[in-house]
């Protein structure tokens, strides 16, 4: 009896869910079953600058396009390509996850905001910020996009002539002792773990010590004061894993939910291979600062000093308190590609207990080009 | 049946046996068996080449319901003819004491390791300098040894020898870190063209083209640094040209010298 009251309140339950559903549907449900738009009338100077960054995250890159105010300075390709980068670099697969949008100003025919879009990659999420005009147009309201124009290269032949490694292993038909060649030399110079709130933080700097490229790696294993592993972690891309010779980089190893005080001893473990490599492209990281405010951070730009456009550019810089003891490392990818011979900002941020700490810091940069697997 | 109590590998022998019939002769050791039909009273032949892996071994004839067995060792040929040579590293630096090791195993034309005593040479040789050499006995087999490094760099052949039999490796002996790492600065229209003087390690030798050489240039609290591989033996990069900043130089951990740019200078 009680089993066939239970299916009854269940049917009636369902039946009255989907009526509502379909007189009064979610606009994401809408948009989904291929209705209208999860946009609306851009009434107030805030509906604009939020439609326009869902049409951004629909990329529905026409429509927004279309609802600008100041179409007629720019093409839609290039808007496009402020959005996702003119060539390829994180921005062309990142997906906009969320947005903010912020008042700054606002009068009877224009406004000020902010619009700070959330973007995710396979390597990470990653902020960008926009100071949007937005202006009234009759009883609709558009937004003036700040199109940051791609930098043009001049057509040019920029002649490279770097040093490139090749390596020739021994093959499986060589006798036992038979000659190979040896992994290159690295050594870590530098190690302090460090203890914080979420978790014990391992971090160093690494130098490769031979004269041929090394690919890289560290495992650092915890282990108690009974001399038991606590847990076994690598650096993963906390680190620069192509190393020419006599170049240093730094690494960083997170043991989250693990307390500095349950461990004894470190046990650290670099690894190397030899690997082919060029030692192009060459990357000057230029006006490197280190600001407190607003936020600790440092600062400055990727010079891609080569003839090859740099996609994924990932920067890690090692930062020293004054009696040059290693207080942290930070990395930070940079969304745009680095095009020959131009300056790219970039910025990586600095936890803010640690920041009145530094003194100075070390800067690399680990380069990715399409087309090229050295 | 009377068995020989050792036998060189890969050697022929035969095996006297007495009575009458037909019987069948096992012979099993490490990695080898061998089965021959036999008449007793008649000597078995066991032909050059079939019974070739050392080690003891077990013979047992059968013949119908009797069996007898009985022990045998086959040992390793007297002569070389293999040598399993370990050389590490495959690259050292110059001027190290004991850098280079080497170790030899000496094997029989069957590869099985010849275990008595046996003089082994090693020899060292390099493009420039005196060669080293030194002779070791195999103990168990094996002969190892630590040599230095020369202090000059190119590629040494490392030589094994023994009976008569030589197998080679070659050492590359490379240059050590950068020594006297010096920088200077001219200017290169709106920049600063810094470059290093000839690279060399303390013994005088040059760095390889693409060791890299740290560039830091510090003005004004901002900083300008980058990663340069040597070229030809120099490294040198555009910079920018800020009256009163001070430039330096770093290869690895070895630091080098620093410079103040005053404008013209």
């Amino acid at each position: 009896m009680k089993g066939i009251l239970l299916a009854v309140v269940l049917f009636i339950a369902t039946i009255g869910l989907l009526v509502i559903g379909t007189l009064s549907p979610i606009p994401t449900a809408v948009y989904y079953a291929g209705g209208k738009s999860l946009t609306r009338a851009s009434s107030t100077p805030q509906d604009a600058v939020e439609n326009l960054a869902v049409q951004i995250r629909q990329r529905s890159f026409g429509d927004a396009y279309g609802s600008l105010a100041n179409r007629a300075e720019f093409t839609e390709p290039e808007f496009v390509q402020d959005l996702t980068g003119n060539t390829l670099s994180l921005r062309t697969f990142a997906t906009l996850e969320d947005f903010e949008t912020q008042p700054l100003h606002e009068s009877a025919d224009d406004a000020e905001m902010l619009l700070k879009l959330h973007w995710s990659t396979v390597v990470g999420p990653y902020e960008t910020t926009r100071d949007l005009h937005v202006v009234r147009n009759g009883d609709r309201w558009a937004v003036d996009w700040p199109l940051v124009k791609a930098p043009h290269v001049p057509p040019q032949v920029i002649p490279v002539n770097y040093l490139r490694w090749d390596v020739i292993y021994s093959g499986a038909g060589d006798d036992w002792g038979a000659q190979d060649v040896q992994a290159p030399r690295i050594r870590i110079v530098d190690m302090r773990p460090v203890n914080r709130a979420e978790g014990v933080v391992v971090m160093g700097e690494l130098l490769n010590e031979d004269i041929v490229p090394a690919f890289v790696g560290v495992r650092a294993t915890l282990l108690s004061k009974s001399g038991s592993p606590i847990a076994s972690e690598g650096a993963f891309d906390m680190i620069s894993h192509t190393l020419l010779p006599k170049q240093v980089t730094p690494f960083l190893i997170r043991f989250p939910n693990v307390d500095l005080s349950q461990v004894g001893s470190i046990r650290m473990g670099p690894i190397s291979v030899l690997v082919s490599a060029s030692a192009d492209p060459v990357v000057e990281i230029e006006n490197q600062k280190y600001n407190l405010d607003p936020e600790a951070s440092l600062t400055g730009q990727l010079s891609n000093q080569s003839g090859q456009t740099v996609n994924i550019a990932h920067v890690l810089s090692t930062f020293y308190d004054k009696n040059g003891q290693l207080v942290w490392v930070a990395g930070q990818y940079v969304d745009r590609a680095l095009p020959p011979q131009t300056p790219v900002d970039f910025s990586v941020q600095v936890p803010e207990d640690l920041a009145k700490q530094i003194s100075s810091e070390r800067t690399i940069v680990a380069t990715y080009s399409s087309g090229n697997s050295l | 049946m009377t068995l020989p109590q050792t036998v060189t590998a890969g050697s022929a022998f035969s095996v006297p046996t007495s009575g009458s019939g037909p019987a069948v002769l096992y012979i099993v050791g490490p990695d080898q068996a061998l089965r021959r039909d036999v008449q007793l009273g008649n000597p078995v032949s066991i032909a050059a080449g079939d019974l070739y892996n050392a080690g003891e071994y077990l013979a047992i004839i059968v013949a119908g319901s009797s069996s007898s067995s009985g022990e045998l060792e086959v040992t390793p040929a007297p002569h070389p003819d293999t040598l399993s040579f370990l050389a590490t590293p495959s690259r050292v630096p110059v001027g190290l004491h004991n850098g280079i090791n080497g170790a030899v195993y000496v094997f029989d034309a069957y590869h099985n390791l010849i275990v008595t005593p046996m003089p082994v040479s090693f020899e060292l040789s390099g493009s420039s300098g005196p060669s080293q050499a030194r002779t070791i006995t195999t103990s168990h087999g094996v002969a190892w040894t630590e040599i230095d490094s020369a202090s000059k760099q190119g590629s040494a052949k490392f030589i094994a020898q023994a009976g008569g039999i030589a197998t080679t490796r070659v050492i590359d002996e490379v240059p050590g870190d950068p020594c006297g790492l010096t920088i200077s600065a001219q200017p290169d229209g709106a920049k600063l063209r810094v470059q290093t003087a000839l690279v060399r390690d303390c013994s005088g030798n040059p760095i390889p083209d693409g060791t890299i050489v740290t560039f830091t240039e510090n003005y004004n609290g901002a900083q300008t640094t980058a990663d340069v591989p040597i070229k030809k033996d120099i490294a040198q990069i555009d910079m920018p040209a800020y009256s009163g900043a001070t430039i330096s130089v770093a290869s690895g951990v070895v630091a080098g010298n620093e410079i103040r740019w005053g404008g013209g200078r």
